[in-house]
């Protein structure tokens, strides 16, 4: 457990700037969001899995947070535990607070008036998180009557500025629509519409726009960043695309076998990768800079573990190309970096910029 | 087909020509030609619903043409029956996207890399060689020979696959988004191998996909297509350094670099909607509905394929030197009563 939180219930007091080493004081105030060593695990037939192991991390209010990683990571099982969105096979432990007040171990009644109105989620398949049977105004409708308790009419036309808030044309023709007579990107839409109706203070968009086109996409980015600005909204954003990342997000948080491994500022992080895992990911993404054909693409060797255990060590070590015996014995934890919002969680650090580090 | 380019004397691996086909009222493609020669690797680029996996398909035959032609080292297998089309089978072969599903999960890998080698006859002794130095190439231990796809993982059930395709010695490998479900680090052997076997092997590949950072690092040649047609196509260098089409440039516009400074920096075209439907796709260019520069005549004249600066384009506002709005410049076009309505903001 780490950093006893001062907030009180009700959030928010004294936004003052000498409050140790924050990490961006750009976007003032206390965290949002605070989650502190979030540990989630699965109870299968073949014992526990391990899904999520001690995460914290903090949303601000008005910021972009992207949470990067490859596929068994941990990154969508941590932002569904955040509400309590898991199965029953699954533990949580560690402490979430928003405004103050804890989530992990609140009553189903609690999180699910915490659900929706204060976290919002945008997944990644629209079409199997709208119903098909009803129209998409009613669906956005619906949000506002369980939560706002808005009355039908109220409650229709103010699904109407919705749909045009999140840049859909023509909304009072397109609330008489069923999910499947629109297109992917304005199913989309719909789902930030739906999510942004209760003007949640965290949207956590897991993997938005994966299953749209480029061209689609851009519009889906320009709509999230939007929310940020214009609801001042803690946005979180699940992805594995660093393109993505580098579009949109403020801060990024590089997840792996279901830890941390690195975090920092947008640009610091991209320009100078800490953790081998990053900076492997980075070079991993073909660009103009390896088109010559003489260049390869950077693999990272190996396999991602199985999450059974995790053992008292670097889960990266395996694959790591500045691994030593300290890595396969002793695990590194988050550090911040002298005089950089930059932490890393491993012995021995990239120091140099990304041209720089072995292959 | 590919203009520009020596075409003397030399048969193209692979050749189509008008190629149409029609799923009921979905017009999946409507007239692509391409060609792709010996030993080079053609990038075919499009969206969902663009049509590239059916030109793909059609290409190796798993599906029939409605009309037009597809050549395979200069024979006419359009229309081949299976049994007339299994010689060209070992000239041909494809890779899928998502090797979980493409590969038989009651066959050992031997079985599924040995399998196109047993069908043309080759004796299991032979086979078992084969298939242990094919599976070398692709980087696989020769023990994964004993092993059930569904005990490797999504890299190497991918690099199985690819195995499979590659132990007949084809001349052209259609390989269709075959890293797209695969991860980022994953992606990245996936491509260097498929590099690697392209340059030792020789075979030309016809490389189908929605990722144009994976075109860019592997393709010579790069073909675009939009709604069942060719925009624009032309070697490599010139279809990412200056692209020709509205809808090119759109495409390259949108997809985000991995770096901060450099993302934030550039102009993105958003286009607004999203690709029309293929069952009543738009009058005149097919992507007049969408582009930011069209005009009248765009939606009433359908724009041919033609040399215009280096590469193939069809769109009516590019001149024959090449010259034509860049809409990544904010170009817009000159009569705004036709362009494209764009989205709310």
């Amino acid at each position: 457990m780490s950093t006893p939180s001062t907030n009180a219930p009700t959030g928010r007091r004294r936004p003052n700037a000498g409050d140790g080493p924050e990490l961006v004081p750009t976007h003032s105030d206390e965290p949002l969001l605070q989650v502190r060593d979030l540990t989630v695990g699965f109870r299968t037939e073949d014992g526990r899995v391990s899904a999520v192991d001690q995460v914290s991390f903090d949303a601000r209010a008005g910021e972009l947070l992207a949470v990067v990683g490859e596929s068994g990571c941990g990154k969508s099982v941590a932002a569904t535990a955040l509400s309590g969105l898991l199965p029953h096979n699954a533990t949580v432990t560690g402490s979430v607070r928003l405004d103050g007040v804890e989530l992990v171990g609140a009553s189903p009644d609690q999180l699910r008036a915490v659900r929706g109105k204060e976290i919002a989620y945008i997944f990644q398949e629209p079409m199997t998180s709208l119903n098909p049977v009803f129209t998409v105004g009613r669906q956005v409708a619906e949000v506002l009557r369980v939560h706002e308790g808005m009355n039908r009419r109220d409650a229709m036309s103010r699904a109407v500025e919705l749909l045009e808030l999140v840049g859909i044309p023509t909304p009072r023709e397109r609330i008489k629509h069923y999910p499947h007579q629109l297109s992917g990107g304005l199913r989309q839409r719909v789902m930030i519409a739906m999510a942004v109706a209760c003007n949640p203070r965290v949207l956590v968009a897991d993997e938005p726009t994966t299953a749209l086109d480029v061209t689609v996409q851009a519009g889906i980015l320009d709509v999230l960043r939007d929310m940020r600005d214009r609801l001042g909204a803690a946005v979180v954003l699940i992805t594995h695309d660093l393109g993505v990342v580098a579009d949109v997000a403020d801060r990024v948080m590089v997840m792996y076998a279901g830890r941390v491994v690195e975090r920092g500022e947008v640009h610091e992080l991209f320009e100078r990768p800490r953790h081998h895992y990053t900076v492997g990911l980075l070079g991993a993404v073909p660009s103009a800079r390896t088109a010559d054909g003489q260049q390869r693409l950077r693999e990272i060797p190996g396999l991602v573990p199985t999450l059974a255990e995790q053992p008292d060590a670097c889960t990266f070590a395996d694959r790591c190309p500045a691994a030593s015996d300290k890595c396969r014995s002793s695990q590194p934890r988050l550090d911040v970096a002298p005089a950089s919002r930059h932490e890393v969680a491993c012995w021995h650090p990239a120091g140099t910029d990304r041209a720089e580090v072995p292959a | 087909m590919t203009g520009g380019r020596d075409v003397a004397g030399q048969t193209p691996v692979c050749e189509v020509v008008d190629l149409v086909k029609h799923f009921g009222p979905v017009r999946a493609v409507d007239g692509v030609s391409l060609r792709v020669d010996a030993a080079t690797v053609v990038a075919l680029v499009g969206e969902s619903g663009s049509g590239k996996s059916t030109v793909g398909r059609l290409i190796v035959r798993l599906l029939e043409p409605t009309e037009g032609t597809v050549r395979l080292a200069g024979h006419d297998v359009s229309h081949l029956s299976r049994r007339a089309m299994r010689p060209h089978r070992r000239t041909v072969s494809i890779v899928f996207q998502d090797p979980a599903s493409s590969l038989d999960p009651r066959l050992t890998v031997g079985g599924i890399v040995g399998e196109p080698l047993r069908l043309h006859g080759v004796a299991s002794r032979d086979r078992a060689r084969q298939v242990g130095e094919m599976l070398e190439k692709v980087g696989l231990r020769g023990s994964v020979a004993e092993r059930y796809a569904h005990e490797l993982s999504g890299g190497q059930r991918q690099r199985v696959s690819i195995a499979r395709a590659l132990v007949s010695n084809p001349s052209l490998l259609v390989a269709d988004e075959p890293t797209s479900a695969l991860d980022v680090s994953v992606q990245a052997s996936v491509l260097n191998l498929l590099a690697d076997l392209q340059r030792d092997l020789g075979f030309a590949c016809l490389f189908i996909t929605h990722d144009l950072s994976a075109v860019e690092y592997l393709a010579d040649e790069v073909a675009v297509m939009y709604l069942g047609k060719l925009a624009e196509q032309g070697p490599r260098e010139q279809i990412f350094n200056s692209p020709r089409h509205p809808y090119t440039q759109s495409l390259l516009s949108a997809a985000p670099v991995p770096d901060p400074s450099a993302q934030r920096a550039r102009r993105r075209v958003v286009l607004s909607g999203d690709i029309p439907s293929p069952v009543n796709p738009p009058s005149g260019c097919r992507f007049h509905t969408r582009c930011p520069v069209a005009v009248e005549r765009c939606s009433t004249e359908v724009p041919e394929l033609r040399l215009a600066g280096g590469s193939e384009v069809a769109c009516h506002l590019v001149a024959d030197d090449g010259t034509g709005p860049d809409v990544r410049r904010g170009d817009s076009a000159p009569e705004p009563a036709t362009a494209a309505s764009g989205e709310p903001s």
